[in-house]
């Protein structure tokens, strides 16, 4: 089968639902998931945020201060260091009034290279139709 | 045949969904297809044992049961099961317990996915 695409669209936004950190846990488990598959299958997912959903990218998160709670930033961070692409759409960013200096763009303190890639909803709609499976949160 | 997977992420009370998902499965059951079905999020407290039928609130346990009898491959999500208070040994008999990783790898050789997603 070889390695199958997962495309998973984060519409809601953080701390509201539990669906956000379903998506970031869920798509963070492909790095385990070839325990159950044949050799040379794996999972290739990629995480996008839109609609309300942006808001989970935003900076600076105190969710373990507020609700102790680990943040969703940090589940972003984590995304990032395994080297899951992490997209935001920037129509939707633009709709609530943020800049990329607001939001989650690196995590090179924990030593990932890959960088949040804020895209337009064209790019992630073409992701949608190339993908395997799609999955929303 | 093919091969359906289930990602079921709906309440057990509140919200239709849930059933709806039970209705795909069995359908699919029923024309001979392979069904596996994952329960995480809230949608885990539909594989606690247990439950009592009330007019008010649907009840799919026992349909549940059916499709494990026919086949069908239920595995709950075991971190929002624990989160949630429910415990290995209240899961009911032929249904299992694993982590989100067993959903990703069932990707993999399914023919189509259908993500009923959460509240």
């Amino acid at each position: 089968m070889g390695a199958v695409k997962l495309l998973f669209v984060v519409q809601r936004p953080p701390y509201k639902s539990e669906n956000p950190r379903l998506a970031l846990t869920h798509a963070i488990a492909s790095q385990t998931a070839e325990i159950y598959m044949d050799d040379g299958d794996s999972v290739v997912p990629i995480i996008a945020f839109v609609g309300d959903g942006v808001l989970n990218a935003v900076k600076d998160q105190q969710a373990m201060k507020i609700y102790g709670v680990t943040s969703t930033e940090d589940h972003i961070k984590n995304s990032l260091l395994i080297d899951m692409p992490v997209w935001v759409c920037k129509e939707d960013m633009q709709r609530l009034g943020l800049k990329e200096d607001q939001m989650i763009t690196e995590a090179e303190d924990r030593g990932a290279e890959l960088r949040t890639k804020f895209v337009s909803f064209a790019e992630i709609q073409k992701e949608m139709e190339a993908v395997q499976h799609l999955l929303f949160f | 045949m093919g091969e359906l997977t289930l990602g079921v992420f709906p309440s057990l009370v509140g919200s239709m969904s849930l059933d709806f998902s039970f209705k795909i499965a069995e359908a699919a059951v029923a024309k001979g297809h392979k069904v596996n079905m994952w329960l995480s999020g809230n949608a885990v407290m539909m594989a606690k044992k247990g439950q009592k039928a009330f007019k008010d609130y649907s009840h799919n346990e026992k349909k549940m049961k059916e499709l494990i009898g026919k086949g069908m491959e239920i595995t709950v999500c075991e971190a929002c099961a624990e989160a949630r208070g429910y415990h290995k040994e209240d899961t009911p008999e032929g249904m299992k317990r694993a982590s989100m990783d067993w959903y990703l790898a069932k990707t993999v050789k399914t023919d189509r996915l259908f993500h009923i997603g959460g509240e």
